[in-house]
């Protein structure tokens, strides 16, 4: 980054030093104090509506909002004199004169931002006595939006998203006044493929999604960071779970990657992670059925197929599986002539979110296309599989079967197939063995951009199934390749070591943000 | 009594020369009373000459906030590296405030002349004169004498046939009182919901359309052509009190007198003469109770304060008020102040634009509690919290709507609390028909 100019100031009594331009909201940040605000987001145009982030700068005369105030040489800002607090207080007692006091059914509550100030620095009781509140029904903005216009705080987030990010203009400001609402435009639904976010911007329980109403209170629920599964873009996601069942996707703010947003499309990627047909024991083929047998028992068995194969393997793999266990399998496979392959679901044309440079729902509906690429597999799917009755082994690994005819594999000899679920062309395997699937396990994807994230275990897989890292680990343990795997981080380990793509990193270097790669050579490793 | 009046021996005359003369309305006529000379005039000149004059003359904006209109002007860029845009603030709707109507309605080549003078002033090609909805008449006569204007040459590309462009363009308003504020005012025009914008960055930087632009009241601009004609001088000795405050304002006067309507005054005049002697004073056997000075926005005077009050902009600034746009409410010892005061409250609440919370909620909270205690609903506690409430949306918000409203209000409540604790005690019988 080039030299930008800094600017000292005193904010709450803590020196900070910033960039020039800097707003006073965002230098308090960095000096650990967060200005209450609704209007502001980082990924938004400023509006200066809410007048909640109202600060004392000293040597002038009014209160100015901190969100459009930039920082200046010597300034002295006072978050929290009496007069600024006075002035937030009063903003609160405004704003909750025609706020319904339903936190008890909304399903913001827990994570509202009008609650949390409301306790943190509001008034006991509210002086708006004796007089009715504006009402407003609910309405329906779009397949997966409410609007319930009695909460609203007329902040404006869910217009400017709209308006400068989507760059579709769908919502509005109606009416004036203390009767001011979110308008809709005639005739237009919210229903561009990244409308969801507009419920993520939504400060107090206003804009809800349909798909989450009432299914949880949001305390009982707890965060994971993931990376999207839904296309090749690797937006980074919190997968919020509660008793082992994923309840919502929610963005991630990553600045390089997704900002503070995801599609539509991804926000729906968490139902299958919850799916109830899955495989939860290690099956064996015995005489024509498949028998679910312990671990030892299945791991010994896998080890042995290997060590009497010899000549050429095909493996099968899915673009969904993470970069350790696709790692992993080659190297399970090392003493053979391997042809490593994959298939992409294609859907054709993207849908970008304007605003925001190179983010978009892209064509490719996996999340590690370039993690199988780097590492050495093709998308070759059905040259593959023609040759899989020849190859004296088959391994699969992830759920890459999916539509392929049941027949197709029934000549193979040595089937090994590692999944969550099983497809009819996996039933003539001789092993089966139960992975965890995306949600159940800790890993790394390589996005489009060749950036390498982590995503992190959100919940627990069913019953015996284990992440493929482990299981591929185990048979490499048995065949005498190393020892074993104690985690997905020493697998990544033994991966930056032999894939010289990927020297130099660790998942402490990974971090929760990524780091990008450059091809075929060493990276320059900068935490992000 | 007829309308517009015969001019009373103590105003002074120059921008209403020509109100109700009817022929003044047409180009030849404008031309044959002196008209476009002084744009003739500034076109020979450069445009920091015509600010220079501007300047030098102390000319201040007549829209409400007084900001010295040479200054003003000096803020655009003097490089022109984009295109400059002048607009004309014609959204009169200041309750109590009917100056620019009348100019507009009368003396239409007068404001584009002047608007045209301030183009050049600026280096804009464009101006677009934003007229209020409402306005049908004068609409009608400043499209007529706009159509003129291009006709005769006076605008376009060759426009006087300096060979500089000066085009101007009417929009209308659709109604919103907040339009008239100049960040909203811009947004309109460039067909956006008629909302303020934060400032930085002013219009001189990034106004309409984002390119430098200057906002100017139609007063403001029908003043210009006099100055450029008559001197910098002259204008600055249309003076009796405090030399910062120069030239003649039209005041709007309405209310309890006996001849409502616009008095052109020097500035420094008493307000104590023009409501007793040009406006024939307030109805007989009625006495002055109170009055607002500059329309609806500013504190109230009292009886005392506005027969001391001096109208220029320090002298109302003295009383605790402002000249504002010049519209003189006047109110006799009939009326009922806390009424008074709810329906201004009630006039913001409705024109609140809803952005910024205070303005938004706290417009019609005031209103709901004035009307409670109208009602004879009201508590003791309610006029502090109506104080409070004022205090709250004073100097806190985008624009100063919010303002306006507490200024009422708190004037108000100071001087007229009697009344307000009559309605509370019972001692005054509910006003139960609230229109």
């Amino acid at each position: 980054m080039a030299d930008a100019e800094l600017v000292t100031l005193t904010i709450e009594g803590a020196q900070v030093r910033v960039p020039k331009g800097t707003t006073i909201l965002e230098a308090a940040k960095q000096a650990g104090v967060l200005i209450p605000h609704y209007c502001y987001h980082p990924g938004l145009p400023v509006a200066g509506v809410c007048r909640m982030c109202l600060v004392e700068v000293e040597k002038q005369p009014k209160l100015q909002i901190a969100c459009a105030t930039t920082v200046a040489e010597g300034q002295v800002v006072n978050v929290f004199s009496d007069q600024s607090k006075k002035a937030r207080q009063s903003v609160l007692e405004f704003l909750l004169i025609n706020h319904p006091l339903d936190c008890p059914i909304c399903d913001q509550a827990g994570e509202c931002e009008l609650q949390d100030y409301v306790f943190q620095e509001g008034r006991a009781r509210t002086r708006y006595a004796d007089h009715a509140k504006r009402f407003n029904p609910v309405e329906d903005f779009g397949p997966d939006i409410l609007y319930v216009a009695n909460r609203c705080i007329l902040c404006t987030r869910c217009v400017r998203f709209m308006e400068h990010a989507a760059e579709e203009e769908v919502l509005n400001v109606s009416e004036r006044g203390d009767r001011a609402v979110i308008g809709i435009h005639p005739g237009k639904a919210l229903d561009h493929p990244w409308s969801g976010n507009v419920v993520d911007l939504c400060p107090v329980g206003s804009l809800l999604s349909k798909d989450f109403l009432h299914k949880s209170r949001v305390w009982e629920l707890d965060k994971s960071p993931s990376i999207c599964t839904g296309c090749s873009q690797g937006c980074n996601v919190n997968l919020d779970t509660r008793n082992n069942v994923v309840l919502r996707v929610r963005p991630r703010a990553n600045l390089e990657v997704n900002r503070y947003f995801i599609c539509d499309h991804g926000r729906e990627q968490y139902r299958w992670m919850n799916h109830g047909d899955r495989i939860e024991a290690p099956l064996l083929s015995d005489r024509g059925d498949l028998v679910a047998v312990d671990w030892d028992h299945a791991l010994d068995r896998a080890v042995q197929i290997i060590k009497g194969c010899s000549g050429r393997g095909v493996a099968l793999v899915s673009p969904g599986a993470s970069n350790e266990a696709l790692f992993l399998a080659r190297d399970v496979l090392s003493d053979l002539a391997v042809t490593g392959a994959f298939r992409v679901q294609r859907v054709p044309g993207e849908s970008p979110l304007k605003g925001v440079p190179d983010l978009a729902l892209r064509e490719e509906r996996a999340p590690n296309v370039a993690g199988a690429l780097l590492l050495g597999y093709r998308e070759q799917f059905e040259a593959a599989l023609q040759a899989a009755p020849d190859a004296s082994i088959v391994l699969v690994l992830g759920d890459g079967l999916a539509g392929i005819p049941a027949g197709a594999l029934s000549s193979v000899a040595n089937l090994i197939y590692l999944g969550t679920v099983l497809p009819g062309a996996a039933r003539g395997a001789r092993l089966v063995l139960p992975t965890a699937n995306v949600a159940e396990e800790d890993g790394t994807f390589v996005n489009r951009d060749r950036r390498v994230q982590r995503y992190f275990q959100a919940k627990a897989a069913p019953g015996m199934a284990r992440p493929a890292w482990w299981v591929l680990g185990e048979i490499r343990r048995g065949l005498g390749k190393g020892e074993s795997l104690g985690s997905a981080d020493e697998a990544f380990e033994l991966l930056a070591r032999a894939e010289s793509g990927f020297v130099g990193l660790s998942y402490a270097v990974l971090g929760l943000n990524g780091v990008e790669i450059a091809t075929g050579r060493p990276a320059a490793v900068v935490p992000a | 009594m007829g309308y517009p009046h015969q001019p009373h021996p103590r105003e002074t005359v120059v921008l209403s020369q020509y109100f109700g003369d009817a022929e003044a309305r047409t180009y030849d006529g404008w031309v044959k009373r002196g008209g476009y000379t002084a744009l003739q005039k500034a076109l020979s000149m450069t445009p920091v000459e015509v600010q220079d004059v501007v300047k030098a003359s102390g000319l201040r904006g007549r829209g409400g906030a007084g900001f010295p209109t040479g200054l003003k002007w000096s803020f655009m860029p003097k490089e022109k590296a984009k295109a400059h845009y002048l607009c004309c603030n014609a959204d009169e709707s200041e309750p109590g405030t009917f100056k620019d109507r009348e100019i507009m309605r009368w003396t239409p080549h007068a404001l584009i002349e002047g608007c045209a003078i301030a183009q050049h002033a600026i280096q804009a090609e464009v101006c677009y004169i934003y007229i209020r909805g409402e306005f049908t008449e004068p609409l009608e006569v400043m499209e007529q004498a706009l159509a003129e204007a291009y006709q005769r040459g006076v605008l376009g590309s060759n426009a006087l046939g300096s060979g500089k462009r000066i085009d101007q363009y009417i929009h209308r308003g659709a109604g919103a009182y907040i339009c008239g504020e100049e960040t909203a005012l811009m947004n309109s025009i460039e067909g956006k919901r008629g909302n303020p914008r934060i400032k930085p960055p002013f219009p001189a930087a990034a106004g309409v359309f984002g390119l430098p632009t200057t906002i100017n009241n139609v007063e403001t601009l029908v003043a210009v052509p006099h100055v450029l004609v008559r001197g910098a001088d002259w204008y600055k000795s249309l003076c009796l009190s405090n030399p910062k405050s120069t030239g003649t304002k039209l005041i709007s006067v309405c209310g309890h007198v006996r001849k409502p309507g616009n008095y052109e005054i020097t500035l420094g005049f008493p307000l104590k003469d023009l409501i007793y002697d040009l406006c024939g004073g307030v109805r007989p056997g009625r006495t002055l109770k109170a009055c607002i000075p500059g329309g609806s926005s500013v504190p109230i005077l009292n009886k005392e304060e506005s027969e001391t009050c001096i109208l220029d902009y320090e002298g109302a600034v003295e009383k605790g008020t402002m000249l504002g746009s010049g519209g003189a409410i006047v109110f006799d010892d009939t009326a009922d102040m806390v009424y008074q005061v709810m329906r201004l409250a009630r006039f913001y609440a409705h024109e609140s634009c809803a952005q910024c919370t205070q303005c938004r909620e706290g417009t019609a909270w005031t209103v709901r509690i004035m009307e409670r205690i109208l009602a004879g609903e009201g508590t003791t506690k309610d006029l502090d919290l109506l104080l409070d409430l004022a205090d709250q949306m004073t100097g806190k918000t985008i624009c100063v709507l919010s303002d306006s409203c507490a200024a009422p209000v708190v004037s108000g409540i100071k001087k007229f609390r009697s009344e307000f604790e009559a309605y509370i005690t019972g001692a005054k019988r509910p006003a139960v028909a609230l229109v």
